[in-house]
């Protein structure tokens, strides 16, 4: 795309593309890296075909009939290699996604959703401000799922949590520990796991976590957060012998 | 009509669209890349045990659906928060004898870090489900998903593993560091195709008249959209033009399903939606299912396959009922309806207690006495509590 004279608010850029207001501070050369880091991922290719711009995507998603977020447009952008774009929507369209991936039925065999996946991790990666405040709130749930290998753990069923789901919660979250002893199965007798993870167990799982790249992504995306995980992790490991 | 031998034929089977053939399948047949890695050395397929229940697949191909010897891939938010659906699975395996293990040795799939957080990675979610396939394998016993995002989840995985060599060799390194061999299992199985397999014999066994019931249907969006031709179709229901699990369960209980126009959308779970942006999940949990299907079909229960389902179409109904609008379905898993249609007790086994919505009518048209039950349940729950039983067995869920 060539832009011979862009709106006062945009800046023409030396590779084509415009660079949009909002990230106009951004070096194109930072954009393009990213976007270099999301071709390069081997789930490009099964993710991103082209794009027919016919739109039954967006007839499909749920994101783009409460929000103003359309998969055709994530698609159109990737597909023309428009780094700009790709940048603005890493910031900010692809949190609205819901992953359902209804727009897996594009006739170009596309997976909108599934690029979204791999924008998403690139954002958080690379520690973009944009993908911090979108997983504000959201550490408990990490923290839990990387430390006992379950989440959603009966405990997370407090009413300050889900005050919209009415008066239930506050009677389960009372009767929690009753409740769970009156489940048939022996496993499910947890309130702080979703059912009884054994000691082995999660010591191979943190040995998954250590040996792929996933605790590099978290320090990025929440420092805090990495340390306790981590000390968790250590604790843990070097307790059964592990050298870490 | 007529063909060219003249012969007629009635417009029932003229509506009905041919059964698919699976030479002319538009994708491959993932199984045959998993032998073919087998011989090469590459990794174990773990077969499915003996005697399975064959079933068509979207493109015609038949997938073997295993009986028993079943390993039990638990879901975090079916145990978590509406464990009667975990119970429910378990008990109609005990109901039909089947050898079934409900290991401890048993992550998450963590496909949430995956789909909600971005927190994770291909080989990281490769490293979790090859652990959890390898833990399968040793025992003997055959995986069975009771989520539908891990089931998606996992065969994407699959597809990944048979596909990306680098990452598969990533993924076999990691596994080696745990003295554990790279396995995949033959089939991916989600327990709705087991009760979906089972739904003659569960009906054989029915002892409350569901025949009052209008049901509508939602189909797990990770069940049939993320790797669509392993999902179960039937040239029966729907005239094959959408998934058979959950819809065949449901007939075969004599049950009405109550058919409406947004069958196709989402639930509104959304991964981080449910957790940090909930707006959006109850609108369109209400907005674009609940209403429409009160509108349309006005069943007298939700029936569906999935953690995230159960819980977003439940939960987000008591914000809406304030509104005022036009909500008050309960919603269940197959799982605990084929229970209750077997005698299940709904707080014992079905546990309907961690449900939101009132379901007290539905109870009611199947014949339960609700009032009865609880008080049934309170008296274990007093046991419980004055230290009379540690946990309530499976004998006491059905004395
Ligand atoms: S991504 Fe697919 S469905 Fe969406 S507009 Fe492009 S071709 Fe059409
Ligand atoms: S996966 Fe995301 S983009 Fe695709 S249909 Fe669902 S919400 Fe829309």
């Amino acid at each position: 795309m060539t832009v011979t004279s862009p709106p006062s608010q945009f800046t023409a850029l030396p590779g084509g593309g415009i660079a949009h207001g909002s990230y106009a501070d951004v070096p194109y050369e930072d954009k393009l890296a990213l976007w270099e880091e999301v071709k390069a991922d081997a789930r490009f290719p099964d993710y991103m075909y082209g794009c027919y711009e016919c739109g039954i995507c967006v007839a499909a998603c749920p994101s783009a009939r409460f929000y103003d977020f359309s998969p055709r447009k994530i698609a159109q952008a990737a597909a023309r290699e428009d780094v700009e774009l790709v940048f603005e929507q890493m910031n900010d369209d692809v949190w609205n996604c819901s992953q359902c991936f209804s727009c897996n039925r594009c006739p170009r065999q596309n997976s909108p959703g599934g690029l979204i996946t791999l924008l998403r991790e690139v954002a958080v990666r690379n520690g973009l401000t944009t993908a911090k405040d979108a997983l504000e709130g959201y550490g408990r749930v990490v923290y839990k799922i990387m430390t006992t290998g379950t989440q959603i753990s009966p405990d997370m069923l407090q009413p300050d949590a889900f005050p919209d789901w009415g008066p239930d919660v506050e009677k389960t979250s009372d009767n929690l520990e009753l409740w769970r002893r009156a489940l048939p199965p022996e496993t499910l007798h947890t309130t702080e796991m979703s059912w009884q993870v054994s000691d082995e167990t999660l010591i191979e799982l943190y040995l998954i976590w250590l040996h792929s790249d996933v605790m590099d992504m978290i320090e990025q995306a929440d420092e805090g957060l990495h340390m306790i995980i981590l000390d968790v992790m250590e604790e843990t490991l070097e307790d059964a012998g592990y050298e870490v | 009509m007529t063909t060219t031998d003249n012969t007629f034929i009635p417009l029932s089977e003229i509506r009905k669209p041919p059964v698919p053939d699976p030479a002319k399948a538009p994708t491959e047949d993932i199984r045959e890349q998993l032998f073919a890695l087998e011989d090469a050395g590459e990794l174990i397929v773990q077969r499915v045990p003996e005697p399975y229940i064959e079933v068509m697949t979207k493109y015609g191909r038949t997938k073997k659906i295993p009986e028993q010897m079943t390993w039990h891939h638990k879901s975090c938010g079916q145990c978590g928060h509406i464990p009667g659906y975990s119970t429910s699975i378990f008990w109609l395996n005990r109901q039909f004898g089947m050898s079934y293990m409900d290991p401890t040795d048993q992550t998450s799939c963590t496909a949430w870090n995956y789909y909600a957080s971005a927190t994770s990675n291909a080989v990281a979610q490769a490293g979790v489900a090859s652990r959890n396939f390898a833990a399968a394998y040793a025992t003997g016993y055959f995986p069975m998903i009771h989520c539908g995002t891990s089931y998606g989840h996992y065969k994407e995985t699959r597809h990944e593993i048979v596909h990306h060599e680098e990452l598969r060799h990533k993924v076999r390194d990691i596994m080696g560091k745990l003295n554990k061999p790279l396995v995949m299992p033959e089939e991916i199985v989600h327990y709705s195709e087991w009760i979906h397999a089972m739904r003659d014999r569960i009906a054989e066994r029915q002892v409350r008249d569901f025949s009052s019931i209008t049901a509508s249907i939602h189909p797990a969006c990770h069940y049939y959209k993320l790797v669509t031709e392993d999902a179960i179709y039937d040239p029966d229901i729907y005239g094959g033009q959408r998934t058979a699990t959950v819809t065949g369960i449901v007939e075969s209980l004599g049950s009405t399903v109550g058919d409406y126009s947004t069958f196709f959308d989402c639930c509104g779970f959304g991964f981080r939606h449910i957790l940090v942006q909930r707006d959006f999940s109850r609108s369109f949990a209400t907005q674009r299912k609940i209403e429409v299907m009160k509108e349309e079909a006005n069943p007298d229960v939700v029936i569906t396959h999935d953690t995230g389902c159960v819980t977003t179409l439940d939960k987000s109904q008591f914000a809406a009922k304030a509104h005022q609008r036009n909500v008050g379905v309960p919603v269940l898993s197959d799982a605990q309806f084929a229970a209750l249609a077997m005698g299940a007790h709904p707080y014992r086994i079905a546990q309907l207690h961690w449900h939101a919505t009132d379901y007290t009518a539905l109870l009611e048209k199947m014949g339960i006495d609700w009032e009865a039950a609880w008080a049934e349940f309170e008296v274990d729950l007093g046991r419980l509590e004055r230290g009379e039983i540690e946990y309530l067995s499976w004998e006491d869920a059905d004395a």
